[in-house]
């Protein structure tokens, strides 16, 4: 490695970036500078905008419109590399460093070129040298995988510094750290930046870490800018504020006033972990009556996804009961039959098809044993399966060239409406939806939208789980709020304060 | 399209491998594939000696066929045969007197439960343990030819088996004889029927559309509600049962004994089998009888050209690591006249 010589940190300016993905505009002409020797903060919800934009930045995207002005010479960045000969390091939410190599040996490795020997007495002394002009302390002969999380951040970080970055992108840095590691990371990054060695773009969405360590903060929403300036001139209200926005709800679909009826879904004490063994529900009670939409607002990664997994029988709980019709209800398919529970979980690709069989057999799930698609209970009438799904593609408009052809083949919208065709075309008592809508275009998103409120109407008592906060004051009869696997605020929409709701999903 | 074409591409690029080793050692691969052709399907006697050995390898490919519907690989054929003959004859010998109409069929039942026992454990572990079900049939296989030869050199042993030690003769009455007019015996009925059974059951019926749907998306799977690890158990056990049956033909109607000849590769070639037909059932039966073709051609290729009696064997490897291979082809490959891209909504 050579002599590290110190360029002064640059300045970074996105100029009206527009990105489109099939007809979804992610970017609308967004524009963003970063003044040299500066920390700024990119907030929003998911979904927003934001990754698409330091996607752009660092050439894993293409711009459809718009430029990238590093030090204000419109630069051309066509992959990561590129960025990383411009001086541009990301770090990203998830760790990249291999657990079982030391920290030495990732920081080699990651070099651009490595010579096919490696004289490593003389890299660790290199490199401590290198160590010792900085602020971060890491051990470098340490296993990643044996250091805590907030030193796995550091050490991410001192990779792309080791590899010449000025401009650092930080990903949510502090999604996996404590607010103890989180503080001590953000403020060795911010005197960096202070004294002129770095500026930072810092995507986030806790207030506190914006108000503390950044100097200037963008709002994106929808793919749009909507604010931009001096932190000094936001409070954490009216950052909240821009990030949902006015949210002039649109008139809510049609929808039947219904009596007070009776509990249908009853969640008490609900824990469940996450692949990792990690608790992600921590105690989570919840009522649900008929005809009546419960929203779930919370940012991803919340325990959200974990609850809709136990709720539909995809995970198990580890305590807590749940109750349907006051029975309990362990998601058995006997029991879902029973009580008439459906679910439309997000990814349907993913979690509710198999993306071999046909469509029509997809659309059998949740009928195939039963007449008339089963005879006696046990011999598939593969006629009857392909006739039931012929009558759901025509109700439902679902496009695909023919019951036989794999689910797999059907653009996304058509699969999710193939699945909600699957699972609300019957009698349903109790709906657990999640994300129900996600990458959707507009048209498929009203008409999901109104398939849900019109199971509602018909009595069934609704679940609903979303990251967008607009979907779920459209929707919702009721609002709770999740953060870090609990319930901590419950609302209605006519009644909602926005900055509160948001407040309480940043997780204050 | 491609299901069918790319085994088959794979079958004609090993053969061309398999050429190009028997010209190293110094024979014409046409004379080989000549004399392979002549050996397998060449005359009535030939066919007979194939379907002969393609009875069992129906069986024990199924033993992979059956589990590989819901996703799991599983190796462990030549276990489940080896348990399921040596129960066959232990029941055949210990119901020493009793009319074969009730014998015969108890003898199946017996090799069949050895069998699921075997694979329907390794489809246990699976669920219940998280232990790798391919890994685990392998090592049980290993433990069930050590059980044979265990009893066929102790408690079951026949005084008179001196050489080759093996559990007493069964009765004539007991052994399955050969089909009208042909040197083949019932073994392959049984075979084809089961072959067609587990199409049928695959295919036809609410168990294997569940099996299926564990097999393409565990969670969509959980999601209905369905008991994935009861469909595990089940169908593993079922597949042992295939290949359980395997056993039990093999000691009936070939063998008529248990003995280490019983050892004889048809579990792992069933493998093979299995992966070639794209563990589809029906497809089953006329790979199967191409693997007895390319083993009862063997002893001709060792007699006539004097290659090694290994060469088959060397041929079934050089096949099945061509088709592995292969498999990442699938999807990949566009053929000018018949792509026919997916309809985009």
């Amino acid at each position: 490695m050579n002599v590290m010589t110190w360029v002064g940190a640059p300045s970074l300016e996105a100029v009206a970036i527009t990105k489109r993905f099939d007809g979804f505009t992610a970017l609308d002409g967004v524009s963003l500078k970063v003044r040299p020797g500066t920390v700024h903060a990119l907030l929003g919800e998911n979904g927003a905008g934001k990754s698409t934009l330091v996607k752009c930045v660092m050439g894993f995207h293409r711009p459809d419109e718009g430029a990238v002005l590093v030090d204000d010479h419109e630069v051309v960045i066509g992959n990561p590399r590129a960025a990383q000969r411009h001086g541009l390091g990301m770090v990203y939410q998830h760790f990249t460093l291999v657990p079982r190599m030391t920290v030495l040996e990732n920081l080699v490795m990651a070099r651009a070129e490595v010579p096919a020997l490696i004289d490593w007495k003389a890299e660790r002394k290199e490199l401590a040298a290198f160590l010792r002009t900085m602020p971060f302390k890491v051990e470098l002969d340490a296993p990643v995988a044996t250091l805590a999380a907030g030193d796995k951040q550091k050490a991410e970080i001192v990779k792309q510094l080791y590899l010449q970055a000025r401009f650092l992108i930080l990903d949510e840095p502090t999604s996996v750290l404590t607010p103890d590691e989180a503080d001590e990371t953000l403020g060795l990054i911010r005197g960096m930046a202070e004294s002129g060695r770095l500026s930072v773009l810092i995507i986030t969405h806790k207030f506190r870490e914006v108000m503390a360590f950044a100097d200037d903060v963008s709002v994106l929403r929808r793919g749009r800018l909507v604010g931009s300036g001096p932190v000094g001139a936001h409070t954490p209200d009216t950052l909240a504020r821009l990030m949902i926005g006015d949210a002039a709800v649109a008139g809510p679909a049609a929808r039947a006033a219904t009596p007070r009826s009776e509990i249908r879904l009853e969640v008490s004490g609900l824990r469940a972990e996450d692949d990792t063994g990690t608790p992600a529900v921590g105690g989570v009670d919840l009522q649900v009556r008929a005809g009546e939409i419960v929203g779930v607002a919370g940012v991803s990664g919340n325990g959200q996804v974990e609850l809709v997994q136990v709720l539909a029988g995809q995970r198990p709980a580890s305590a807590g009961t749940v109750r349907v019709h006051g029975e309990p209800y362990a998601a058995t398919r006997a029991e879902m039959r029973r009580h008439k529970v459906f679910s439309l979980p997000e990814e349907p690709l993913k979690s509710a098809c198999v993306p071999g069989m046909s469509v029509a057999e997809n659309m059998a799930f949740r009928r195939f044993d039963q007449s008339p698609c089963a005879r006696g209970g046990w011999w598939l009438d593969t006629r009857a399966v392909r006739a039931a799904a012929q009558a759901l593609i025509e109700r439902y408009r679902v496009k695909t060239t023919g019951p036989d052809a794999p689910i797999g083949t059907l653009s996304g919208g058509n699969v999710q409406r193939a699945v909600l065709a699957r699972e609300l075309s019957g009698d349903v008592a109790v709906l657990i939806a999640a994300n129900p809508v996600f990458g959707l275009d507009f048209a498929a998103v009203a008409d999901i939208h109104a398939q849900i409120v019109e199971a509602r109407n018909r009595g069934a008592a609704v679940l609903l789980v979303s990251e967008d906060l607009d979907e779920l004051l459209e929707l919702s009869d009721r609002l709770v709020v999740m953060s870090r696997g609990a319930i901590v605020h419950e609302t209605t929409p006519v009644s909602a304060d926005l900055t509160v709701i948001g407040r309480c999903m940043a997780g204050h | 399209m491609t299901a069918i074409l790319v085994p088959v591409a794979a079958l004609a690029a090993s053969l061309a491998l398999f050429g190009a080793f028997v010209a190293l050692i110094g024979v014409s691969p046409l004379d080989v594939y000549q004399l392979m052709y002549t050996g397998a399907f060449g005359s009535w006697f030939s066919w007979q000696n194939t379907l002969t050995r393609a009875a069992p390898l129906i069986l024990t490919a199924l033993c992979t066929a059956l589990p590989a519907q819901l996703g799991l690989v599983v190796i462990g054929g030549e276990g489940a045969l080896v348990l399921g003959a040596l129960a066959a004859a232990a029941t055949g010998l210990a119901l020493e007197g009793a009319p074969a109409p009730v014998v015969v069929p108890a003898m199946g039942l017996a090799a069949m439960a050895a069998g699921a026992l075997l694979i329907g454990g390794a489809g246990a572990l699976r669920h219940g343990r998280g232990v790798n079900e391919t890994i685990s049939s392998l090592l049980l296989s290993y433990i069930a030819i050590a059980v044979l030869n265990h009893m066929v050199e102790g408690p079951l042993k026949d005084p008179a088996s001196l050489n080759k030690p093996s559990t007493a003769p069964l009765a004539d009455d007991y052994t399955i004889g050969t089909l009208p007019g042909m040197d083949v015996h019932w073994g392959l009925v049984v075979g084809v029927v089961c072959a067609l059974a587990a199409w049928v059951l695959m295919r036809r019926t609410t168990f294997g559309f569940a099996a299926r749907m564990v097999g393409g998306n565990p969670r969509a799977a959980r999601m209905a509600g369905l008991p994935v690890g009861r469909l595990l158990i089940v169908t593993t056990a079922l597949a042992g049962a295939m290949a359980g049956l395997a056993g039990m033909v093999e000691v009936a109607a070939v063998h008529g004994r248990a003995n280490a000849s019983l050892v004889a590769g048809y579990g792992s070639t069933g493998i093979l089998v299995a992966f070639l037909a794209r563990q589809n059932p029906l497809a089953v039966i006329p790979v199967a009888i191409l693997f007895g073709g390319i083993g009862a051609s063997g002893g001709l290729l060792q007699r006539r050209l004097g290659l090694p009696d290994a060469s088959v064997l060397v041929l079934q490897g050089i096949i099945f690591v061509t088709l592995l291979a292969s498999e990442g082809l699938h999807g990949r490959v566009r053929l000018p006249r018949l792509a026919k891209q997916p309809q985009e909504a």
